[in-house]
């Protein structure tokens, strides 16, 4: 057997985090409430900067309403929203504190130079922190200044909710609901600008509901490198554009819906297709290539409407591609793989997997090959290894290469291939096993071959190769030159189907939950294969999934001392 | 409080009279309805039964006085329906355009079973386009159940016109006189 078993992979552990260093704190008071907050705080690019009110007030529970403000972008301070009234110790001529009569420091609080009796709010965002400094986040100040604020934001906004997308994810309806008045004083005309631009390939941009907040500007400029939108016009005419219309198309595009507060960047994929308050919203994973982003699925009746990014600061930030993104569409497809089919007729699950299993356990060893996938979870690949010990097969999935860039998108398009190679179905060169296995099979001495979620026929094993074989056993998701040649086909599910773990290119251990019911009679393929294994090596396996992760853990060293629960949403990071 | 029981006089306490005259009632009524002066019974359904105004039957959708769709597949009725009757397919990016040219969107279909629908108002009460109301049928019937779902031509047709304050017509004039502003590129 060439292939390295289990116990031959390099023991690990899960990377523990290293102590943080001693960090400087001061103190100040939030609301009244004392609290000791570090003096210095990671900014968006994660370079410790002084601590602004906004982190303070985030670190004493209490939430300062912002548009412009996004933690992963540079600050701007241009809404106004955060405004808090704030006060700091009093300092007399001495430059020592002034304290009360009760001993404790005066408070100076910041008020207009011109008209002590009004306070003179500041910007949370950009505003850092000092000892003893007072943060008034819920004083009728601070609550005059963001109904203000708000009413100055809805002079010129439509209010057209109703055919608005952003309805029920709007920060400005959330806003308005918490923090601002019933009533405008505005009473002139509301200035129209230009609706539904085509900003580019993917973006509708409303400049009416526009707030101008430049997030999805500085986003990007800053973090995608496409210096591609900007302002122009002036005053009350002040309009977001692409810099040439249509111009705005990097593979980045998306995320400035995300990050757009209100409704003036809508999704041209998920424009008009379902309102946001209808979806079930399921942390999955992207699959699209082996960087492993984190995602929330956005789903409905058993349908997929759209992928977003979750945040994992140890991944992907708060950020996705767009190819990621918008590659969901085919777990709609109509020709998805529903039925169960023997020698092409359609069969149940039981007689398939009696069948299969009567003729594995009468194979003589070496007489099996297993072409696995890494695009399959590690729990399946663990099972498909299983197997392979067991009949002394040789294992090996597909690479697919493709391109990369700097920010997210990964050269490997397989979000599970140290899935792969940890499980030991492949090695570190993938792919090496495949012409192995089309010559055992040409010179007879393979005469069964497993193949899971891959087109063998695009990668060297072709049709003329697969009439050779005894018995071709295949499982997969849509329909192609191999499932056509399957003597068993098993249909599988799309990751939304299922649960399960991928390992990312860095080694970053992550869980998918299930969105989606599978389609017809497909099931995940761990639930099969775990039969398989179960009636070919007698003993009786774990029928759930968290029970098969943490049976995978014992196995394989470099998940040792792993369990499902204790993952989390973001993962663990193995060393391999 | 204390509540002091009434002394009856000695004619209350014969009871006879009081029963007399109850029966007066009862044989003044029995004249009325056999020479006809009174008629109760309506004979229904020969004859239609005219609902008091505010009545709350089925839900149909109305046009505008320019016999445009108000809907604007906005969902709230949809979302906000306790029996979920109500079942809104939307028009999607490339999908039907709205009648009114700023209103962006209209469904592509909607479906009330009436079967499910519990006539509570609901619907009409959150609608923010004036587009839904509950008319003042009471009577739905069908041979199927497939019948009684009804579709976005039927209730359009059901519903008539409502005519009501046009908000998009107006933002579409306000935009169009502000047209002099140098924007056009």
């Amino acid at each position: 057997m060439s292939a390295p078993a289990i116990t031959e992979t390099k023991s690990a552990t899960p990377v523990a985090p290293a102590a943080p260093p001693p960090v400087e704190k001061i103190k100040i008071k939030v609301d009244g409430r004392e609290i000791e907050v570090p003096k210095m705080m990671p900014d968006w690019q994660g370079r410790l900067q002084p601590t602004t009110m906004l982190q303070a007030c985030q670190l004493a529970a209490q939430e300062v309403p912002h548009y412009c403000y996004h933690p992963k972008l540079p600050i701007a301070g241009n809404c106004r929203m955060c405004l808090v009234e704030f006060g700091t110790p009093m300092m007399g001529p001495d430059r020592k504190p002034v304290l009360n009569e009760d001993g404790s420091t005066k408070i100076a609080k910041s008020v207009l130079p011109y008209e002590p009796t009004t306070p003179r709010g500041a910007i949370a965002c950009a505003t850092p922190i000092s000892p003893g400094m007072e943060i008034y986040p819920s004083s009728p100040a601070t609550k005059q200044m963001r109904e203000a604020v708000l009413e100055s934001l809805l002079i010129n906004h439509p209010l057209d909710c109703p055919i608005c997308d952003q309805a029920g994810e709007c920060k400005l309806q959330e806003y308005s609901v918490e923090h601002g008045q019933a009533q405008s004083s505005f009473v002139e005309a509301k200035v129209h600008k230009p609706k539904a631009v085509d900003l580019g390939p993917r973006i509708v941009l409303d400049d009416e509901r526009c707030i101008l907040c430049t997030r999805c500007i500085r986003f990007t400029k800053d973090i995608a490198g496409d210096d591609a939108l900007g302002i122009v016009n002036r005053g009350s005419y002040n309009t977001i554009a692409a810099w040439k219309p249509g111009a705005f198309d990097n593979n980045y595009t998306l995320n400035t819906v995300d990050i757009c507060p209100v409704g003036a960047l809508t999704s041209k994929d998920f424009r008009f297709q379902m309102r946001v308050w209808f979806l079930k919203e399921t942390k999955s994973l992207c699959t699209s290539c082996g960087t492993g982003c984190n995602t929330v699925i956005g789903s409905r009746e058993e349908k997929v409407y759209r992928y977003e990014p979750r945040q994992n600061d140890a991944v992907n930030s708060t950020w996705m591609c767009d190819s990621g993104r918008l590659n969901y569409k085919w777990i709609n497809r109509d020709d998805r793989l529903k039925d169960v089919l023997v020698s092409g007729a359609k069969s149940t699950w039981t007689t398939a997997i009696k069948e299969i299993s009567g003729k594995l356990v009468k194979a003589p060893q070496g007489s099996v090959a297993i072409v696995a996938s890494a695009r399959q979870t590690t729990e399946e690949l663990y099972l498909l290894k299983k197997l392979a010990s067991k009949l002394g097969a040789l294992t090996d999935s597909v690479p697919r290469e493709g391109e990369g860039d700097k920010l997210l998108v990964n050269a490997d398009k397989n979000p599970n291939s140290n899935g792969a190679r940890l499980t030991g179905i492949a090695f570190t060169e993938m792919g090496i096993n495949l012409p192995k296995i089309a010559d055992g099979i040409r010179a007879g001495r393979i005469q069964t071959l497993i193949v899971f979620g891959e087109d063998v026929t695009k990668c060297g094993i072709g049709a003329d190769v697969l009439a050779k074989l005894d018995t071709l056993i295949v499982s997969d998701i849509l329909p192609n030159e191999t499932t056509r040649k399957a003597h068993y086909l098993l249909p599988g599910c799309a990751h939304v189907e299922k649960r399960g773990t991928f390992v990312n290119v860095k080694g970053r251990l992550q869980k998918f939950m299930k969105a989606v019911e599978p389609k017809g009679d497909a099931r995940p393929e761990w639930e099969f294969l775990h039969d398989l294994v179960e009636n070919l090596t007698g003993k009786n396996g774990y029928a759930s999934i968290e029970g098969l992760f943490n049976q995978m853990a014992k196995d394989v060293p470099a998940f040792a001392g792993l369990e499902w629960g204790k993952l989390g949403d973001t993962g663990v990071t193995v060393k391999f | 409080m204390i509540v002091k029981r009434t002394q009856l006089t000695w004619w209350e306490r014969l009871y006879l009279p009081a029963l007399i005259g109850g029966f007066k009632v009862t044989l003044r009524h029995f004249k009325n309805t056999i020479t006809g002066r009174t008629r109760v019974t309506q004979q229904y359904p020969e004859e239609p039964t005219k609902v008091p105004p505010g009545y709350r039957g089925a839900p149909y959708l109305v046009r505008d006085q320019d016999g445009d769709t108000k809907c604007v597949s906005c969902q709230l009725c949809e979302f906000i329906c306790p029996p979920k009757a109500i079942k809104i397919i939307p028009p999607g990016d490339s999908g039907l355009q709205s009648d009114r040219a700023n209103a962006e969107k209209m469904p592509r279909e909607f479906e009330i079973n009436m079967l499910r629908c519990i006539f509570c108002g609901f619907c009409q009460e959150v609608c923010p386009e004036e587009a839904i109301f509950l008319k003042q049928d009471f009577s739905l019937t069908g041979l199927a159940r497939g019948e009684m779902v009804f579709n976005k031509e039927k209730l359009l047709s059901l519903g008539g016109t409502h005519a009501g304050i046009q908000k998009w017509k107006h933002k579409l004039d306000e935009a169009e006189e502000q047209e002099t502003f140098p924007i056009q590129t």
